[in-house]
């Protein structure tokens, strides 16, 4: 550690002004601060200066996703087996472990790389401090694409929303929408055969190869919006996740893990978690009322265990650069998330998932619900005031 | 009266041909005529007839109600603005219904709502009602060139990624598409035709600072 230390100080001088490597000062920096909490303190004022600043919040995050990540690796190849009919003795959880990583890996790489990439660039070209936003949007864009989006795909999304979704409006903090939310819908309107249907939930499935005759693959959403609710998986499976979906979202229980650990450490938002998910109850419960067909009468619990609602309720949602700020705004936001998702969801039969438009068209709200939250306020605190001064 | 006539293409008159084609930009600049940017730019094709029919409206248009200006009524000024338009337009259509019938298809409604482009009513009351046939001419002809060129732009590079296509005929090799390229589908969508004119605005303020507004405190 402390040779890693005495290194960085020796190259140091080489990237401040007038040093050789002048121009990536700011890459320099990046990298040193990554390692080393900085050491800067406030020098007038009375500031505080937090250790924990960007890049540990970041890892927090970060490291609340391994869950998802590692289960959606091991599903990745539980349900190419089960859709290969390999599944049998001598299968150990390692080998589809494997089996899923080999094929998640590279999706992450790409990720990361196209999107760092950016970012150093136009930091450099700026003369700012590299952002460490990415961190979190470059793991969070491979856990919500299926398993067997073509690579360069996820290369021009994530490209796409560094610049249109980030870079555009002025860097990390800046932007309006949730920049891997973007990526995906970018995916999703733009190759809609390698995003949606049936076939590309499970890895071989687009190939046909191998594939035991007339399996599915639907996802459980897939068979509801088909009418086929009777066909839906155990509320069990969808709560443990063993159900083909995106890489990192079947999974409940990795998800409530994550979850977990954002609140325990305070990174994320509880409150708009919470009203995320009574929204997708209540409009469980209100669609439950009408249920003219089988989907609107599928208890509502169990809407928020299938597909992707808990990972965006949980990672998505709570992005706190695009959700809403204010005490009584984030109950707002979150609420009509969990609603407009789920009714999304049943009623609108070409997105059979309605969480990324739910968040994506909350997250444009989000500036609007504080300026109202903040009008209210200050409209009460005024009539407060002239009431003592009557 | 010799004297105080200015050549055909003075400076001044250039100007009011340039200008609108970056500085003054209608559409990047002026933010009009968004609507039929949006529409009507899916294919190269459809994006250059559309600039053309807009070129001939405007600049008939504008000299039309230039040589009228002393004999239009202020009151009815507006009414008879859209007469003139509408009038041209039909021209517009019927030429396209007759002699490029696809290409009228495919345009449509979007043909007969040009005369609702407010670039086209925008140049009539400020500049073709205040100023003499020659130069209010070559001001639609720019106004509409500065249109017509951010169109063509947009057409060219949707119809590029969303279809692969350049004029309807195939640019993107057959490799590519057997190596795993699709098409992307959201450039048929409008959304990106938005997003295409706003990368064009952010190109053309990095090229032209003046036209970068100042950050408000």
């Amino acid at each position: 550690m402390r040779a890693l230390r005495r290194y960085i100080d020796n190259i140091k001088p080489h990237f401040q002004k007038g040093g050789k490597f002048e121009k990536l000062e700011s890459t320099f920096e990046a990298f040193e601060t990554f390692l080393f909490v900085p050491d800067q303190v406030t020098t007038q004022g009375v500031h505080i200066r937090d250790a924990i600043d960007m890049k540990r919040t970041m890892s927090l995050v970060v490291i609340s996703l391994i869950p998802a990540l590692l289960f959606g690796m091991w599903n990745v190849g539980y349900q190419h087996y089960l859709a290969t009919g390999q599944l049998g003795e001598g299968v150990g959880t390692l080998q589809l472990f494997w089996e899923g990583f080999k094929l998640v890996l590279p999706i992450i790489v790409v990720s990361y790389v196209t999107g760092l990439a950016i970012e150093f660039t136009f930091a450099q070209i700026r003369g700012e401090e590299v952002n460490e936003g990415f961190l979190v949007s470059g793991m969070l864009i491979p856990l919500v694409l299926p398993v067997d989006v073509p690579l360069w795909m996820v290369a021009v999304s994530t490209a796409f929303a560094v610049i249109i979704g980030k870079e555009v409006f002025g860097g990390t903090g800046m932007n309006i929408l949730n920049p891997a939310l973007l990526a995906r819908a970018f995916l999703f309107f733009a190759y809609p055969a390698y995003m949606s249907g049936n076939q590309v939930w499970i890895h071989g499935m687009m190939d046909g190869q191998g594939i035991i005759d007339g399996y599915s693959g639907a996802t459980p959403l897939g068979q509801a919006a088909e009418g086929n609710v009777d066909q839906m998986p155990q509320a069990m499976d969808m709560f443990l996740g063993t159900i083909p979906g995106s890489i990192g979202e079947t999974s409940t229980v990795a998800v409530l893990l994550g979850a977990l650990i954002l609140l325990y450490t305070g990174v994320g938002s509880w409150r708009i978690m919470l009203s995320t998910f009574a929204g997708g109850l209540v409009m469980g419960l209100i669609l439950n009322a009408f249920a003219v067909n089988p989907f609107m009468a599928i208890p509502a619990w169990q809407h928020l265990v299938m597909g992707g609602f808990a990972f965006g309720a949980v990672f998505m949602a709570t992005d706190p650069v695009s959700a809403a700020r204010t005490r009584r705004g984030k109950y707002i936001y979150g609420f009509l998330i969990g609603l407009l998702a789920i009714l999304i969801r049943v009623v609108n039969p070409a997105y059979p998932e309605g969480v990324m438009l739910a968040i994506l068209l909350m997250n444009v709200f989000a500036p609007l619900i504080d300026h109202y939250v903040i009008e209210s306020n200050i409209n009460k605190r005024l009539k407060r005031a002239q009431v003592q001064a009557a | 009266m010799s004297q105080d006539r200015e050549p055909l293409f003075s400076s001044k008159n250039m100007k009011l041909l340039r200008e609108p084609l970056d500085d003054s930009n209608p559409i990047t600049v002026q933010v009009l005529g968004i609507c039929s940017a949006l529409a009507i730019t899916v294919k190269l094709e459809p994006s250059v007839v559309m600039a053309l029919s807009v070129v001939f409206v405007m600049g008939v248009s504008n000299v039309v109600v230039s040589l009228l200006r002393t004999k239009i009524p202020p009151r009815i000024r507006i009414i008879v603005q859209l007469t003139v338009i509408a009038s041209l337009v039909i021209l517009v259509d019927e030429f396209l219904a007759a002699f490029a019938y696809e290409v009228s298809k495919q345009l449509s409604v979007f043909v007969g709502l040009i005369i609702t482009n407010c670039i086209i009513m925008g140049r009539l009351e400020a500049f073709a009602l205040s100023n003499k046939p020659w130069p209010s001419f070559l001001d639609g002809i720019g106004n509409a060139a500065g249109y017509g060129l951010i169109l063509v732009i947009v057409g060219f590079v949707r119809e590029l990624f969303g279809s692969g296509t350049i004029w309807g005929y195939q640019v993107v090799p057959e490799p590519a598409y057997s190596a795993g390229y699709v098409d992307n589908g959201l450039f048929i969508l409008p959304p990106m035709a938005l997003v295409t004119v706003g990368i064009i605005i952010w190109v053309q303020r990095y090229r032209n600072r003046k036209l970068i507004e100042e950050q408000q405190s």
